[in-house]
Order: structure tokens, then C-alpha cells, then sequence
């Protein structure tokens, strides 16, 4: 015990994790509880389980493999309007489900931009329904996370290698063996179970582009199970599936994550040697290129859509992005509680599998989640009261997987690095945390907090559970627009959203980044 | 002193705020968003109750029941508004609702005798165009047809469920040929109405499931006439909107008078231009301009409620095996 | 006194034995081939690497499973002295106060070190802009505030150049002359420890041998030593 590389303290972590555990469990306990007959899971529901797993294990591979040369194209390249696009990078995953999906069929659906390019030069058209539709939505979605994960690990590559790697005249083939793969191999396996537990609770989008009941997921049939059969045996039962398969994946990730440390640097300002010719620029440029068609065009289909629309926007638009901005906030303050904490905790210990704790909360249905909670808080208290705390939480909670895969890393490094000299000089607890681990960690955090802060935003939630009219959240608003024929005015929501995501994103991210080099 | 002057206030305004009973309204989400008919209906039974009605929004009718089942008896809500027909006969098995007395003079395509349920609004489900093709007339020659749809899932969808029980209603054990013959006019099946009212906008099918009073929107709140919905010579499966007291309520009689007032001309003018359904009642000034365009089905299809459960578990089945294909 | 009983440091499968003990206000250079264990040495020591078996006792009092910062003993490894993030000023501020809530005596205090390794007029600089020797300087201002019976140095001036490296060996020996602190430092050059040290402890082959004075071994070195300095 006394030989732990540096001196955080375990308890606090371990309870941020067992806080983490018990929200998740009391809910599905509560739903099983009001139970009353079981009925099993049928062969549509295996049907829907085999479903969600391959969706969810395509999209995952795919968005993970894309996402490696994007993110080392933008590593190696500086360029006029690079900060802008790795702030955009954040925004399909912030935007509310349909408006993402109205976005992607402005460019890929039958009446869209491709087809209509197609069908001008005489090309066969192409249909974007089934599931390499489900696997391109979730791979719009993802690819920028996945991005942004890889580009980060990528920043934490210390100067002094690429400046070894520019002596020794490395070829970027060996830059790439040497330096980037190990890091690689270090990230890319837990960024592909972080993707893949997102891809577990789809819903919406997967039934949309699938094209049909086919496409059938879990979370698909836990709605049905809550709304339609009201069947609470099955959606325990099902819920309890959907974590095992995210579990399953955590585990197999974690557990194959060699926690070697990418060693320290002494802060110098990143700059490459690498990569300089002329060639060399060729699939760097398409890389960047092709990836920010594919994410910008569809963004700009919602943002050119929200404009016309932000004239028809009422004024109730405002007050609950007001609201919403609120839930975003609390939201930060709660995943950041719990976050540090439990990041402690992972990059100490020898290893990774407590992270797969951070995927329980992403893992649960909302529904499941939001269902159980309610039936803990009706008996208590007016769950109406608690429904912007709960959505908070909630929220929280879907956060903290990504939060932890960002954190723990540099975490583990500031560990490796300068746990020695903080145990000599006695540094433990509060002063820890303030004068070593913070400090270090502050462009991780500021990153973490605007990812958490725009999430919230953009995220329905379980505020749709919960809601009295006087306070709703902006995606709520927007959905009930929609409901009303209101489509004009709901893009004009959509749009206020996304701008006032990117902005939270936008201001924590810069924060954290501020006078900081890496 | 002071403190005690601001604790007399506070408590004078807390009685003064008790004395005023609260009536809870449980109700779907576009009810009372801006646009839906729940703030001009709020004011309006205000103005005559000396109470304060308070709607709580969530999702959809499935939403509802769901929630009425997990709060049982402990229920806030004195008033449940927005059940449909395929909903009844499980909102009945709940027991959760009283019989009332509240009644009116119905101008619906059938008889209504429900004892507990008061309709409210109603509409045909229909498959909502743009006026620039030539809609089918029935289902067979939608299938025949070219044409794309969209439609919403009736796992986690009202419209979705009706077009489930049209479906069945109008072809009973053929309706799993109807269905195989439509799987390749279906371009995608949504979540929910929102999402599958916005791809047909967008342009990604040529007809979606909707209602034949939508067109009546795009006309009267967007001038724009260019909607229309097909008739079908099968005819058109009703959804019809009722409003139900919980025995828990603790205002019995003000959950009366909102009963009676949903069905009072202040009312049942206000429905059709904010919930884009037909008034169960025709106000005394009749329909509003621009529905006289709507097409009018020659047969209204409706599957008895205390039907409906066992039916669509058997139309689900048929719809699942015959677009899983 | 820190005495060493039948040590035994494991490390990854390596052993390294000692039974020695270190004398106060006594200068100890570790010498000896790459690789014979002088850096598990001084982990041990410090407790970064387990003692496995036998004893330290500091003035008979056992520390052998004692938290780093709660020996009565400062370090400065090969690299990673100080913290980029934090000013010179704060990095040596840690020394005194783990929290960094300087009183004004402590802060007094900080200041008369820096003033004393001649970084008064640095002190608000981060690290990443002082040069190597200034760097050294400023992790020698901090084992000045520690001022802790033993100093071990882990090689800390091996990246300076040989001037810049005689004149922190002699800045080094003022300071623990000023403290009467005990110093055990690892170096690899013979005429560091004819600079520094009183007396030597020669590591090879996983074992630390009973320390001898400096000077009588380098001018009569025994064969094993002989072959190390060639």
C-alpha cells in the first residue's frame, strides 16, 4: 500500500464510483420492483439485441478508424481556421437527434444534395435507409468525438519526441511506428467501447435510417416495453442486457489498454518536424477535407434552415434555453464532482477496468434511468420539483464516460511523471489536487466540462419524463414545436441550440486552454 | 416588526393562494405548447372556474397512461386529457377512472357511450400529399404504386398504432398481404409523428401518415394550399381524444366543470385551429374557413376499444414479420 | 544517524543488499557501474521502492514503511525536479508549505533561498523559461527551505556542463555545510566525489558496501572499484 505512485486518496474516488453504481442500480431495482409478471425476453427481442450490438460494433469500428488519420492530419497541420473546426468538431454530438438527422438527409436522403448531384451527371441514385444509413448517422455523430479524443492523446505527445523524431530524420512511417502508434494503442481501444456503449442506447436515429422495423434496438424495445406494453418485467430485463453488452465492451477494452506512460515533457510549445513535404500534404488535405464535408454540410443544412426559421421563433424559445443553460451548468459542477474523483482513483490504480464504471450511466436507458427515479421521488417528493436537478444528474452521468477517457490519460502521466516529486514534498489531499493535478489537467478539463456543458443542452433527457410547462429545457421546446406543426420555428430552435452549445463548449474549452501550450 | 409584518404577508398570501383550489390537468406535449390550444384554454376556464388549472405535459397519450399506471392512485393529476380510443381499454383496467355524468350533444361519425371518457376532438388518420400527384384511392393501389411513404412506428406511436388498426379494420386477415404489398413503398418508419410530419417536408417520401385535417393547417396558419390528403375507398380509421377524471382527485366537481368546459363552444372553437382536429362539438359558429376543403371519408373505421388490446398484439405481429423482411 | 539493518530493496526482480549507516554532517557519494542499483539505492531510501527485508531506523526510530514526505530526507531526481505549471517561487514554496499557504515568515524564508542560490530576481519566472543551471538552482533553493537532515541527489546535474556542474557540486556543499545536513548523492565522475563527498559507498553486483573515506579509496582503489573507474 504504501507504494502507490502518488498519494490520491482512493475513498473519495471509490465513493464517486459507488454513487455512479447505486444511481444506476436504484433505478432498475425500482423498475423491477413494480414488476408485475415477467414475460421473458422473445425472439424479437433477440432479434433487437443482435441488432443493436452490430450497429453499434460497426459504428464504432468505423468511426474509430476514420477518426485516426483525421485527427493526425489535424495534429500535424496548422492551418487558417483549424481552432474553428476542431470547435465544430463538438457539434454533431451536441445536436438534438432529429435536427442531426434532418441535417444528414438535406445531404444523403432521397431528396438530398448527393442524390440531386448524382441524378444532374446521369449517376443511379442511392438510398441512404438501412444499416449502413444507421452506421453513417452514427458515425456523423461520432467521428468528431472520436476525433477530438484522438487529437487530444495526439497534444499530449511530448515536444521533445517529434523534436528526437525531426534529428533523426524519422520517415513518418517511423514517426508513426514509434511515437504515434503506442499512444494509439493506448486510446483508440477505449474511444471504440466509448462509441460503441453510445451506439447501444440509439433509438430514434437507428429506426429512422434503418429504414424500418428491422432496425429494431434494445433501447427501441425498452420503449415499447415502458410506453406501449407497460411491461416493467421486460424492460428491467432488457436494460439489464443493454448494460451487460456495454459492460462487455468496457471490459474488453479496458483490459487490453496497456497503461504505459507517454512520458513527460517540460511544457514547450508543440510544434512538428515532421510530415513536411510536399506529398506528404496530399492525404493530410484529404483527410481534413473529406472529413469536414462530411460534418459541415450537414451543420449547414441546420444552421441555413434554423435561419429562416429564427424569425418564426416565439419568445418561450429563449426562456428555456435559459433554463437549459442552467441544467448545463449544474450539470458541469455535478460530472466534474464526480469525475475527478474517480479519474484519481483510475490513474492510480494498476488497472483500467474501473473506468467501465464511468460507462454505467451512458449504458442505462434514459428512460430506465429517468422511469425508476421517478417511481424513488413520487412517493418523497414532487418529481416536478426535482425534474431540472434530475436532468442535471442525468445528464451528468451520460458525461462521464467521455470525461473520464479524456482525464485519465494525462492523469495517468501527471501520475507517472510527477508523483515522485509530489510524494517527497508531502503534497496529498486538497493541496494536491490544487497545486499539481488541476493545473496539469486544466486544457483536459476545460475540454471535459464544455463536452459535458453541450451535451446537457442538447440532450432531451429525462426532463420529457418529469416536465410541468413552466420549465421546460430548449430541446424539449423544440420537440414540442415540431408536435405543433410548428417545423419553421423548431429550426429556428434548433439552431439557437446548436449556437448556444458551441458556446459553452466554445468558453470552457478556451478556458481551459488558456495559457496553456499543450 | 418588520419580520413579523413579512411573515403576516407571507402567510396572508399563502392562504389567500390555498383558498384558490388547483386543478391538475395531466396532458400530451403539444397540448399545451405555444401553439397548441392549452394556454388560450387555460385562460379561458380560468376566467369562469376562480381556479388555477395547471397543465403538466408528457410526450404522448402512450406517455400518459404510462405514467398514470406508475403513480396509481397517488396521483396528483385530477383530470387526464389527451387518452385516445386505441388507449381506453387499458386506461379502464387501470381503475384508476371515475364515471361521469359529464355529457353533450356529439357531432361525431359514431355513437359515443362511454361512461367515463368524454370526446373531445377526433380526426381521420390519412396519408398527407402535396397537391402536385394523383393520390391513390386505397391501400392496394398505394402498393401498386411507386410512391413513397413515411409512417411512424406503432410501438412508440399513436398515428402509428392507427394506421396498425386502419390496416386491420379495413382488411382483417389480409392484412398481412396489404402490408407485404406496402414494405417497398416505405421509406422509413419514425418514432414519432414530428419526425415523420418533418422528413415528408424535407421531401424524403411522397406521402406520410398524418391526418386529413393537416392540410387544413398548411392552409389556414401558412396560407399555403398545396397540401392535401388522399381518400381511400376503404375508408379512414378514427382516432377520437377524450378527457377522463381519476377517482383520486381531490376536485371532484372542478374536474366536472373542466369536463363540461372541453366540450363547451370556448372550447371546441379553439380545437380545431391549435390542435388541427375536428371539434367533437361543432361550435355555434361552425368549423372554421379553409375546413370545408378537407376531404371527407365515406366510412369512419373505428375498432371497438375494449378490442383494441388484443387486436394489436396480432396486427403488431402481422406488421413486424411483413417489414422485417 | 539513518542506519540501514540487513536492507534488502526489490525492485522488478532486482535485489539490492545494505547494511551500512550514515553519519550526520557527513558527505556520501554512491559510485559504481551502471545498473548495480545506486538510483534503488536512494528509492529505497526515500521510499519510492519497497525495503523488503530487515530495517531503516532514523535515530532508532523504524521508517521503514514511512511515507516519502514524512522522512527526514529531501531529493532531487535526475529530471522532474520542479513543476512547469508553477513559479519558481511556488515551486520552492512547496517545500515549506504542501498547501502553498505562505505566511509572511514563510515567504521571507523562500525569498532568502532564492536570494541565496541567485534567483531573487526570477522568482515569478515559470521553470520552461530558466536555463538548465537555473533550474538546478532553484530545486537547490527548495532543499534549502526543506531543510531536511539528509539531502539525496539522484545525478540532478548530469545534463550541465563541467563548469556549471563544479559550481552546483559547490553550491550543493555550502548548503548542507549551512544545514549540517547529511548529503548521499549518486554520481558516475571520480572527480565529483574528490570535490564533495567525506566518504564512499561503492554499489555493485546488488550490493551496497559499508562506506569508506573518500579519499584514501580513490587514491588506492580495490579491484572491483579499480575496473569501474578504469
Amino acid at each position: 500500500m504504501a507504494f502507490r505512485p502518488l498519494a490520491i486518496s482512493t475513498r473519495t474516488g471509490a465513493s464517486a464510483a459507488i454513487s455512479v453504481v447505486a444511481l444506476v442500480f436504484a433505478a432498475l431495482a425500482a423498475v423491477a420492483s413494480r414488476a408485475e409478471f415477467g414475460s421473458g425476453l422473445g425472439s424479437a427481442d433477440w432479434a433487437a439485441i443482435r441488432f443493436t450490438a452490430m450497429q453499434a460494433l460497426l459504428s464504432a469500428l468505423i468511426s474509430t478508424l476514420l477518426a485516426i488519420p483525421v485527427a493526425r492530419a489535424l495534429a500535424r497541420r496548422r492551418f487558417w481556421g483549424r481552432g474553428v473546426l476542431v470547435t465544430l468538431l463538438g457539434a454533431p454530438f451536441i445536436l438534438p437527434v432529429i435536427v442531426a438527422v434532418l441535417g444528414l438527409l438535406a445531404v444523403f436522403g432521397r431528396a438530398g444534395w448527393l442524390n440531386a448531384g448524382l441524378s444532374a451527371i446521369g449517376m443511379p441514385t442511392v438510398s441512404i435507409y438501412g444499416l449502413h444509413g444507421v452506421v453513417l448517422a452514427h458515425v456523423f455523430f461520432n467521428l468528431p468525438l472520436a476525433t477530438r479524443l484522438l487529437l487530444q492523446a495526439w497534444h499530449t505527445l511530448p515536444a521533445e519526441r517529434f523534436r528526437l523524431a525531426a534529428q533523426l530524420n524519422l520517415t513518418p512511417r517511423a514517426v508513426f511506428l514509434s511515437l504515434e502508434w503506442p499512444m494509439l494503442r493506448q486510446i483508440v481501444p477505449g474511444v471504440a467501447a466509448l462509441i460503441f456503449v453510445i451506439c447501444l442506447t440509439s433509438f430514434a436515429v437507428a429506426l429512422t435510417l434503418g429504414g424500418g422495423p428491422r432496425a429494431t434496438t434494445i433501447e427501441l424495445a425498452i420503449y415499447q416495453a415502458f410506453r406501449f406494453d407497460f411491461d416493467l418485467s421486460r424492460a428491467a430485463l432488457l436494460s439489464l442486457v443493454q448494460l451487460g453488452l456495454a459492460g462487455g465492451a468496457a471490459v474488453l477494452a479496458l483490459w487490453i489498454i496497456p497503461s504505459v506512460s507517454l512520458g513527460g515533457g517540460r511544457d514547450r510549445p508543440l510544434r512538428r518536424w515532421d510530415a513536411r513535404g510536399g506529398w506528404q500534404r496530399i492525404p493530410d488535405i484529404l483527410a481534413i477535407g473529406t472529413g469536414a464535408a462530411f460534418l459541415l454540410l450537414p451543420l449547414c443544412a441546420v444552421v441555413w434552415r434554423g435561419l429562416l426559421g429564427l424569425p418564426a421563433t416565439p419568445t418561450s424559445v429563449w426562456l428555456a434555453a435559459g433554463t437549459s443553460i442552467g441544467v448545463a451548468l449544474t450539470s458541469v459542477v455535478i460530472l466534474l464532482a464526480l469525475a475527478l474523483p474517480l479519474a484519481g482513483w483510475i490513474a492510480s490504480a494498476r488497472q483500467g477496468g474501473i473506468e467501465g464504471v464511468g460507462l454505467f450511466g451512458l449504458a442505462a436507458s434514459p428512460l430506465m434511468i429517468g422511469t425508476g427515479w421517478f417511481i424513488l421521488i413520487n412517493p418523497v417528493a414532487d418529481p416536478f420539483a426535482l425534474a431540472l436537478p434530475v436532468t442535471a444528474l442525468v445528464n451528468a452521468l451520460m458525461g462521464l464516460p467521455f470525461v473520464l477517457r479524456i482525464l485519465v490519460p494525462p492523469l495517468r502521466d501527471t501520475v507517472q511523471v510527477y508523483g515522485r516529486l509530489s510524494q517527497s514534498l508531502g503534497l496529498q489531499g486538497w493541496p494536491l489536487w490544487r497545486w499539481v493535478i488541476l493545473p496539469r489537467l486544466r486544457p483536459q478539463i476545460g475540454f471535459a466540462a464544455g463536452l459535458t456543458g453541450a451535451l446537457s443542452m442538447g440532450d432531451l433527457g429525462v426532463i420529457a419524463l418529469f416536465a410541468d410547462p413552466d420549465r421546460t429545457t430548449l430541446p424539449l421546446q423544440m420537440y414540442r414545436l415540431m408536435g405543433s406543426y410548428q417545423m419553421e420555428a423548431a429550426s429556428g430552435a434548433a439552431l439557437i441550440l446548436l449556437g448556444l452549445s458551441l458556446g459553452i463548449f466554445w468558453a470552457f474549452d478556451k478556458g481551459g486552454r488558456w495559457h496553456a501550450d499543450a | 416588526m418588520k419580520y413579523l409584518t413579512l411573515a403576516a404577508t407571507t402567510f396572508l398570501a399563502t392562504s389567500a393562494y390555498a383558498d384558490t383550489p388547483e386543478l391538475v390537468v395531466y396532458t400530451y406535449d403539444s397540448f399545451v405548447s405555444d401553439w397548441g390550444p392549452g394556454p388560450v384554454i387555460e385562460k379561458a376556464f380560468e376566467e369562469t372556474c376562480e381556479c388555477d388549472l395547471k397543465f403538466v405535459g408528457m410526450g404522448d397519450g402512450a406517455a400518459l397512461l404510462a405514467r398514470l399506471k406508475l403513480e396509481g392512485a397517488r396521483s396528483d393529476a385530477d383530470v387526464v386529457l389527451g387518452l385516445d380510443t386505441s388507449l381506453i381499454a387499458a386506461a379502464k383496467e387501470t381503475g384508476l377512472f371515475e364515471p361521469t355524468s359529464v355529457t353533450a350533444d356529439y357531432d361525431l361519425p359514431i355513437a359515443w357511450n362511454d361512461d367515463s371518457f368524454v370526446p373531445y376532438d377526433w380526426g381521420y388518420f390519412a396519408f398527407v400529399h402535396g397537391t402536385d400527384l394523383t393520390p391513390p384511392t386505397n391501400f392496394k393501389a398505394l402498393a401498386d404504386s411507386d410512391l413513397k411513404i413515411v409512417i411512424q412506428d406503432p410501438r412508440s406511436s399513436t398515428p402509428g398504432l392507427g394506421l396498425l388498426m386502419w390496416v386491420k379494420a379495413a382488411y382483417g386477415d389480409d392484412a398481412p398481404a396489404i402490408w407485404e404489398g406496402l414494405a417497398d413503398n416505405v421509406v422509413t418508419v419514425t418514432k414519432g409523428w414530428s419526425e415523420a410530419y418533418g422528413l415528408f417536408l424535407e421531401g424524403e417520401a411522397d406521402m406520410v401518415l398524418s391526418y386529413t385535417t393537416s392540410p387544413a393547417y398548411h392552409l389556414i396558419a401558412e396560407e399555403d394550399a398545396t397540401k392535401s390528403a388522399a381518400a381511400f375507398d376503404e375508408g379512414h380509421y378514427m382516432q377520437i381524444e377524450v378527457v377522463g377524471k381519476l377517482s383520486g382527485s381531490d376536485q371532484p366537481d372542478l374536474a366536472d366543470a373542466f369536463m363540461q368546459f372541453m366540450v363547451s363552444d370556448a372550447a371546441q372553437s379553439v380545437l380545431p385551429t391549435t390542435n388541427w382536429m375536428y371539434p367533437a362539438v361543432i361550435p355555434a359558429d361552425g368549423l372554421p374557413k379553409g375546413f370545408e376543403t378537407l376531404i371527407t371519408p365515406e366510412k369512419a373505421l373505428l375498432v371497438p376499444n375494449d378490442a383494441v388490446p388484443a387486436l394489436r398484439e396480432k396486427a403488431l405481429a402481422e406488421w413486424l414479420s411483413a417489414l422485417s423482411q | 544517524m539513518l542506519t540501514l539493518e540487513n536492507v534488502v530493496i526489490t525492485q522488478d526482480g532486482f535485489t539490492l543488499s545494505a547494511d551500512l549507516s550514515i553519519s550526520p554532517a557527513t558527505k556520501y557519494a554512491v559510485i559504481g557501474p551502471s545498473g548495480a542499483g545506486k538510483s534503488t539505492l536512494l528509492g529505497g531510501l526515500c521510499g519510492f521502492i519497497p525495503i523488503t527485508k530487515g530495517k531503516l531506523l532514523w535515530q532508532g526510530t523504524d521508517i521503514t514503511d514511512a511515507a516519502p514526505g514524512a522522512r527526514p530526507m529531501t531529493m532531487l531526481f535526475q529530471d522532474n525536479n520542479l513543476f512547469p505549471h508553477l513559479s519558481v517561487l511556488q515551486n520552492v514554496g512547496l517545500g515549506l508549505r504542501p498547501d502553498l499557504r505562505l505566511s509572511k515568515d514563510d515567504r521571507a524564508k523562500v525569498e532568502t533561498a532564492l536570494s541565496r542560490v541567485g534567483l531573487a530576481d526570477l522568482a515569478t519566472r515559470k521553470p520552461g523559461a530558466l536555463s538548465g543551471g537555473q533550474q538546478s538552482r532553484a530545486a537547490l533553493a527548495r532543499v534549502l527551505v526543506q531543510a531536511r537532515p539528509l539531502v539525496l541527489l539522484d545525478e540532478p546535474f548530469a545534463a550541465l556542463g563541467p563548469a556549471l556542474r563544479n559550481e552546483m557540486l559547490d553550491l550543493v556543499h555550502e548548503l548542507v555545510t549551512e544545514t549540517k545536513a547529511s548529503l548521499i548523492m549518486v554520481t558516475h565522475a571520480p572527480e565529483d566525489v574528490r570535490r564533495i563527498a567525506d566518504q564512499v559507498i561503492f554499489v555493485a553486483n546488488g550490493h551496497a558496501a559499508a562506506p569508506q573515506p573518500a579519499a584514501a579509496l580513490m587514491d588506492n582503489p580495490p579491484p572491483e572499484l579499480r575496473a569501474y573507474l578504469g
